[in-house]
């Protein structure tokens, strides 16, 4: 049981695929402007990793270690290309805002990270259950992004406005970087200081120590 | 049985398995799926369309406002709606044609360069759709597709005109990818609501509606003509007035629009 919860949970705080293994990051920059579409994407993520996770599990002892790369990429692919018809047939609107970015979840590090890391290796229950739970991962950074890039920059939640804007009469002044992806870098960047603060462990070892400075005198 | 995988027989078993598997199962979702997408599809241009002339008030059916509505093929270069002779030569069906589709057909569109290429649009189909308004209720008399080239992107929109063909009803796109807060605020409705009753021509016949930089003064006697510009986003308000200005101008709907305005629809 509590190996479920390690797989399932873990991903979410102690081993975050974007704080902590810095993939899919490509991703949370693009779609992040806006809430509603940031879950879309994660719930397709999360689908997607599942599922591939799933049945790559399933065939994982009769892949070949040649072609075993191909033969990943071939069914998140396939995933990929119905989840994208999917969104088209039955959220035409979301469909639109995402457009290339669902596509693009085949290139997205952490499916094929975990294809490679874990199904490769483990039963097929398991390698779903790890897929959901780096899905999940994903989603909760995925959403405190979008969070804060779409009250700052738009003052809305979910399309909802929460602060009024000037361009509408109100008090708010829209900050636009926000709404431009490299705004994503910097609520990334502060989330993954906060979460390093309160979890010592995921501080990296320096690579190297910085000298001590030495006297201009002794340097003489 | 490991060892085995990794001989040239399995390996290629494995790969032509998958495949075959892989591609039904997406071939079958996107054939299955297709009659639903198509629907959409044409649900939100009809939404756009209706939504540029005001006439769809939240919460009604969509199908049945648009019946109110009848789509035409007007013939740009010669200034009218298309003759059935032309449109059989031509190949083409009211019904199933796409204007977005044609402008890349050399046999169906021009090329365009330089000075005659404000809008940086490459080339023009040589019909375009317009949508003519049966309901005499309805303020809007004609919808007009335009489009044009923004910062990023090219935008697509519909302008819907009064029965004097040159007070502007409503005007939106139903396809951009501006930067988003900038010049992605084409699709604000406070912004949208000021193209409301502003005149596309001025007394010489000429197209001379378009965006200014900052906000237009009341007093100014050209404010009839002008629009707030978007404030962060100078090339995208130049390229919707580019837009407008080769649209509605001589190289597009201009002698069209003439010709309705003296003959009547």
């Amino acid at each position: 049981m509590s190996e479920v919860k390690k797989v399932l949970f873990g991903p979410i705080l102690a081993n975050n695929p974007i704080a902590l293994q810095i993939l899919g990051i490509c991703s949370a920059l693009a779609v992040t402007s806006s809430l509603s579409v940031s879950l879309v994407m994660s719930i397709a993520l999360t689908l997607v990793t599942a599922f591939s996770n799933l049945f790559i599990a399933v065939i994982r002892s009769h892949i070949p270690n040649s072609i075993r790369i191909i033969v990943q990429m071939i069914i998140i692919a396939s995933l990929v290309i119905v989840v994208d018809q999917v969104l088209k047939a039955f959220a035409y609107e979301i469909s639109k805002q995402l457009s290339v970015f669902v596509g693009l979840i085949i290139t997205n590090c952490i499916v094929m990270g975990r294809a490679e890391a874990y199904a490769m290796k483990n039963g097929p229950a398991m390698s779903f259950l790890d897929g959901i739970g780096n899905g999940l991962g994903y989603s909760a950074m995925l959403m405190v992004v979008g969070f804060f890039r779409e009250l700052l920059g738009a003052g809305k939640l979910f399309g909802v406005p929460v602060f009024e804007t000037v361009q509408n009469g109100g008090w708010y002044q829209p900050n636009g970087l926000m709404l431009l992806p490299p705004s994503a870098f910097f609520v990334i960047g502060l989330v993954i200081w906060g979460l390093r603060s309160y979890k010592k462990e995921q501080v990296e070892e320096p690579e190297f120590k910085i000298a001590k400075n030495s006297r201009s005198q002794e340097a003489l | 049985m490991a060892s085995s995988n990794d001989s040239i027989k399995k390996t290629i078993i494995v790969a032509v398995a998958l495949c075959l598997v892989c591609s039904i199962f997406v071939a079958g979702a996107a054939v299955g799926l297709k009659p639903i997408q198509q629907a959409n599809k044409d649900l939100d241009r009809k939404r756009n369309i209706l939504a540029a002339a005001q006439m769809l008030q939240p919460g009604e059916n969509v199908d049945a406002v648009f019946a109110n509505v009848e789509k035409r093929l007007v013939n740009v270069s010669e200034g009218r709606f298309a003759t059935d002779e032309e449109l059989a030569a031509a190949g083409v069906s009211v019904d199933s044609y796409n204007q977005q589709a044609a402008s890349k057909d050399p046999a169906l569109s021009v090329a365009l360069s330089g000075d005659k290429d404000p809008a940086s649009i490459k080339r023009r189909a040589n019909f375009a759709t317009v949508y003519v308004v049966k309901d005499d209720n309805a303020k809007a008399r004609i919808i007009l597709p335009v489009h044009g080239y923004g910062l990023w992107s090219t935008m697509y929109g519909f302008m819907a005109l009064e029965g004097d063909f040159s007070t502007v009803v409503g005007f939106g796109f139903y396809q951009q990818a501006e930067t988003p807060g900038l010049g992605g605020e084409v699709d604000n409705p406070a912004w949208k609501a000021l193209w409301e009753g502003k005149e596309v021509y001025n007394e010489q016949g000429e197209a001379v509606l378009g965006l200014v930089k900052g906000s237009v003064d009341a007093n100014d006697p050209q404010a009839s003509h002008k629009v707030d510009g978007l404030s962060g986003a100078t090339l995208t308000s130049r390229g919707v007035t580019n837009l407008v200005h080769y649209w509605l101008g001589e190289d597009g709907f201009g002698p069209f629009l003439a010709k309705l305005r003296s003959e009547g629809v």
